[in-house]
């Protein structure tokens, strides 16, 4: 029942990114992350530490958040992923893109996909969060500019605006 | 120096019956990765000297949580999320969903499992204390068929264990008779969030008439394997929780544990935060309010 990857070299595997379907040729060990970026020209999950510790590499493999420096492509074999590119709809931003841009959330940006991604995953499970779920859902991104309370203030005014609308 | 994909061989089998059969063809030739929270971190510095692996991830065999009327067997494919969102072991082993909840970020949750937590062997691992209180029993399997082994006696040295190289653990059973325990579990590091234990505790006790009826207390980040404190618990056991108690637990723990000095923390520290750990678990226990 072994699929066909286990021979030497690449092979041909499909997936979804961002509602597209996609088939590509790749390593089977080739990290998810360098996947997106260099051969789908995807760059806005950012390799970080590498180790999944800054979850910077954030995106969302069939609903969940996960580190892509951390997942072999041979393991997002037909998922369905999205990206921070996959959020906004053309030139609309997404809600915590909104929140994050007007309150600050965003500084040199090189976090800011994650985090969104990490809000987008924690709003869906908990649509309305307290604080310490924020702090608990965004744990693992970290953030070397803001200090995180714009960021917080952000997700929990997107929760809001969720709420109202 | 990076890793270069084209250097690795990976198999996605689709059943648990053609993964162990790979393992049984070629003994050792196969590494088994699941969630590759551990050894993606590995790969990417270059360091993981297997070149081929092959993937659990998901496989259906490994990943439910079946609820017995005497016991709870969690699939070793259970991802930490699994854990903590389960009800019953949210009411009945709070001290592992406590676990859970706080080893790594939500995304490292997502993809590490318990099986893979266990077969990597590190005596820091923060659900190694809570499966020892707990009574754990692990179900291997391999084309040889079942067996059943005690958590307690599967690490057998730092990083060793009794599993053969045609293993996979398939489930981890948890016996349902806890429930009327008092549970304390903390983990001591330098972040809440992320961080590797310095010192990681799971205790259970019952107090009756006044004295320690039953008392379960475990340790990580002490010793090359992660610890029971069966000395210790035999010092408590039958005396009321008393100051002087207090002091002879927590020199029974420093007698009984194996601390080093590493990059998170020192023997010296981790003595006294253990010893610390076990006086406030006794206190806890006589004050009667749990603490997970």
């Amino acid at each position: 029942m072994s699929r066909p990857a286990g021979n030497h070299g690449p092979c041909e595997l499909s997936l979804i990114v961002n509602g597209e379907p996609k088939t590509l040729r790749v390593y089977p060990m080739e990290r998810l992350l360098d996947t997106l970026r260099y051969q789908l020209g995807l760059t806005g999950a950012k390799e970080g530490c590498g180790e999944g510790e800054c979850g910077s590499c954030s995106v969302l493999v069939n609903g969940e958040l996960v580190n892509s420096c951390l997942i072999p492509v041979l393991q997002a074999r037909d998922a369905d992923i999205v990206t921070i590119e996959g959020l906004a709809a053309g030139t609309r931003l997404n809600d915590l893109q909104e929140a994050f841009l007007q309150l600050g959330g965003a500084q040199c940006g090189i976090c800011t996909p994650g985090m969104i991604l990490a809000a987008s995953h924690l709003l869906r499970k908990k649509p309305n969060p307290t604080m310490e779920d924020i702090r608990e859902g965004l744990s693992g991104n970290l953030c070397r500019c803001t200090g995180y309370i714009q960021i917080f203030e952000a997700v929990a005014e997107a929760a809001r605006r969720r709420a109202t609308t | 120096m990076r890793a270069n994909p084209a250097d690795y061989q990976m198999v996605a089998p689709t059943t648990l019956q053609a993964v162990v059969s790979l393992l049984a063809n070629e003994p050792g030739a196969w590494l088994p990765i699941a969630g590759g929270t551990d050894l993606m971190v590995q790969y990417a510095a270059g360091k993981l000297s297997a070149r081929r692996l092959v993937s659990i991830w998901n496989l259906p065999e490994l990943r439910g949580i079946e609820v017995l009327p005497h016991e709870i067997r969690i699939g070793a494919g259970c991802t930490y999320t699994d854990l903590r969102e389960h009800d019953v072991l949210k009411r009945e082993f709070s001290l592992l969903a406590s676990a859970a909840r706080w080893t790594g970020g939500i995304a490292n949750q997502n993809r590490g499992t318990l099986g893979g937590n266990i077969v990597n062997a590190s005596p820091a691992a923060d659900s190694s204390p809570a499966l020892l209180v707990y009574d754990a029993e692990l179900i291997l399997i391999s084309v040889r068929g079942e067996r059943r082994l005690p958590y307690g006696d599967f690490h057998t040295d730092y990083k060793k264990t009794k599993l053969a190289p045609d293993e996979l653990i398939r489930a981890v059973c948890l016996p349902r008779r806890f429930s009327e325990y008092l549970s304390y579990t903390r983990k001591v590091g330098a972040r809440n969030a992320q961080a590797i234990s310095k010192v990681c505790i799971a205790a259970l006790g019952r107090l009756a008439g006044g004295v320690i009826e039953d008392v379960r207390i475990a340790l990580g980040s002490v010793a090359p394997v992660p610890l029971r404190l069966a000395e210790t618990e035999q010092v408590v056991k039958g005396k009321p929780i008393e100051p002087l108690l207090l002091e002879l637990a927590k020199n029974a723990t420093a007698a009984e544990i194996r601390p080093i000095d590493d990059i998170r923390s020192t023997a010296r520290y981790r003595t006294a935060m253990a010893g610390n750990l076990v006086a406030e678990f006794l206190e806890t226990l006589a004050a009667g309010e749990p603490k997970t």
